[in-house]
């Protein structure tokens, strides 16, 4: 009897490491066949590849504003007056949600280059033509939930918790930026 | 009921309310089942994983794929090339559709070889039937999508089946068509129904699971079940089988993904489709041979086309053609004989559904064609009349335990 109860308790040990192994091989599996049905729904390698986009701002006159399409959403870019420059960089920092210099913002304080996207819900603000509402601090205005950004696009009223996102771009000369 | 055989208090509450755990305890686990069932057996569940493999992968590729005639291809280009992992997806789904048929096409002739039609059966048989038809709609639309050579045309000449039905055919074509040829508004209805069809034949597959659960599964021998010491339960001895017969089924089909995945296509169906130029020599896919060879076979429009249709309906009405009331063949000596024959037939059919229509072949495949309609039509009905059955077995028992009645084989198994 006492033999027997010892082999028991082997082939117990035995069985569960067969079973924990069983379940734990089943697992992996399991997890290898869902992950390529899982990725395959991040972007494509076509769809990586375009994900710079250059810019000519040689004929982009002060106080002129143009948008661009990079990787399906708008940039904005303004070739800032002295006065704009002048008061994005002499506001106090203090008053900001989401406090930020001027300086931190911009490569070349000419051009402001912003994401045209509302940090709010993703709503494009106005600003970018003549005629639009810019909002109280004379930058952007975001109609959707009322979003005011100021001529280095941070958010200075409403609701919006962050300034508006600086794309990562470089000058590859004087007057061609590449964003991306 | 008691559901005291629950001891989780969460699914206890939630079975009290709807009984779904002691649905799948009942059908999935206590299930009882015949102990004498072979390997035939597996190919049932083995049809029901590779259903869900082509739904699953069917929808994860119709993320990526865009239907219309000027981005079909170039989505199934991209898919190949730019997706993450999306070549393992398309191949999955691509050979996935022809082990799917392989494994039905065994799955159907283990029934004809066991008898498996035969009453009660004959609902569970006509619904399996019908799940061979909508696969069969389904293979065909998803082989239009991809918008190469074979898809255009294989899509042209299955649709004109339909012109040859007198007066009103021309007006189904165009009516199946959305135009005066095969074109965009044809491609955007045939992914509708790839898409939703599947989920039609889901339906059909638990109306065939129901029909089964009612008289159990038929088994090698053909006899009815006498009692508990005939069955063992569902779970673990066939739930185990059928996962050892799934991992051999799965070496066989990772063999083809990953070494072989365009042998079973055509390199006609990487050109994209061109409604100016046919090419030389188009075929169907493998799995539709032998049904094109008997549409071939008959020397008159219709007459292809009814003769083709009439070899699945002679399915349907088999339980009634076949006045044998033994069910295996392993107690008809001479219907034996002639199952293999049919088997022969079919492949033969296969072979020259490939082969051109030209010469011998397209008197081999009359042959084949009258064969298979003599099987169905006048072998099953006759045949009994004449052939002299081996004596059946008292139970399932009895073969397996070396004989002696149910009672003796039951106390011997008491006795252990």
């Amino acid at each position: 009897m006492p033999k027997n109860s010892k082999s028991k308790k082997n082939n117990d040990g035995k069985r569960d490491f067969l079973i924990i192994s069983t379940y734990a091989m089943a697992g992996i599996g399991a997890a290898s066949v869902a992950w390529p049905l899982i990725d395959q729904m991040n972007p494509a390698a076509d769809t990586l590849a375009l994900a710079s986009t250059e810019v000519d701002l040689s004929s982009l006159e002060e106080g002129q504003s143009i948008t661009v399409t990079w990787r399906g959403k708008p940039v904005f870019v303004r070739h800032r007056t002295p006065e704009e420059i002048k008061l994005a960089k002499e506001v106090s920092l203090d008053e900001m949600r989401h406090p930020e210099t001027d300086e931190e913002r911009v490569s070349n304080e000419k051009f402001i280059v912003l994401v045209g996207v509302c940090t709010h819900l993703g709503c494009v603000p106005l600003g970018q033509k003549s005629g639009d509402v810019k909002g109280q601090y004379g930058g952007w205005f975001c109609p959707c939930h009322g979003s005011h950004y100021d001529h280095s696009g941070r958010i200075r009223k409403g609701p919006a918790p962050t300034n508006l996102e600086v794309p990562s771009y470089k000058f590859l000369s004087d007057n061609i930026i590449k964003i991306g | 009921m008691s559901n005291t055989k629950f001891k989780n208090p969460v699914v206890k509450w939630i079975d009290h309310r709807l009984p779904v755990f002691s649905f799948m305890d009942h059908e999935l686990n206590h299930y009882p089942t015949p102990k004498n069932l072979n390997y035939f057996w597996n190919f049932g569940s083995l049809a029901g994983f590779a259903l869900v493999t082509m739904i699953v992968t069917g929808i994860v590729l119709s993320m990526n794929y865009t239907a219309h005639v000027d981005y079909a291809f170039d989505s199934v280009e991209r898919i190949m090339r730019d997706v993450n992992h999306g070549w393992l997806i398309r191949y999955i789904h691509m050979n996935g559709a022809s082990f799917f048929f392989i494994v039905v096409y065994i799955h159907i002739f283990r029934g004809l070889y066991y008898g498996s039609y035969k009453a009660p059966r004959e609902l569970l048989w006509i619904l399996g039937v019908l799940i061979l038809l909508l696969m069969m709609a389904t293979a065909f639309m998803g082989y239009v999508l991809p918008w190469g050579q074979m898809s255009f045309w294989g899509a042209t000449v299955i649709t004109n089946l339909f012109s040859a039905l007198p007066l009103v055919g021309e007006s189904i074509v165009t009516w199946l068509w959305g135009g005066f040829s095969v074109d965009n508004s044809t491609l955007n209805r045939f992914f509708s129904l790839h898409f939703v069809l599947p989920f039609v034949i889901v339906g059909v597959v638990i109306l065939h699971l129901v029909a089964l659960h009612r008289f159990g599964s038929n088994n090698p021998i053909g006899i009815d079940i006498k009692g508990t010491q005939d069955t063992v339960p569902f779970s673990p001895y066939y739930t185990i089988k059928d996962l050892f017969g799934l991992s051999v089924f799965l070496s066989f089909f990772a063999a083809a993904v990953f070494f072989f995945p365009n042998f079973m296509g055509h390199p006609d169906n990487y050109i994209e489709a061109n409604p100016m130029v046919t090419p030389a020599h188009i075929v169907p896919e493998w799995y539709f041979l032998p049904f094109y060879a008997i549409l071939r076979a008959i020397p008159d429009k219709l007459g292809g086309v009814l003769f083709m249709f009439g070899a699945i309906a002679v399915l349907f009405v088999l339980p009634w053609l076949d006045r044998s009331s033994v069910r295996s063949s392993q107690f008809r000596p001479v219907y034996k004989i002639f199952f293999w024959i049919l088997l022969l037939d079919c492949i033969l059919l296969g072979y020259l559904g490939a082969m051109p229509a030209e010469g011998i072949y397209v008197i081999l495949s009359r042959v084949a064609t009258a064969y298979y309609f003599f099987h169905f039509l006048i072998l099953f009905p006759l045949l009994p009349y004449i052939e002299k059955t081996k004596p059946l077995p008292i139970s399932i028992s009895e073969p397996i335990l070396g004989g002696g009645s149910t009672a003796s084989a039951f106390a011997m198994r008491e006795k252990k």
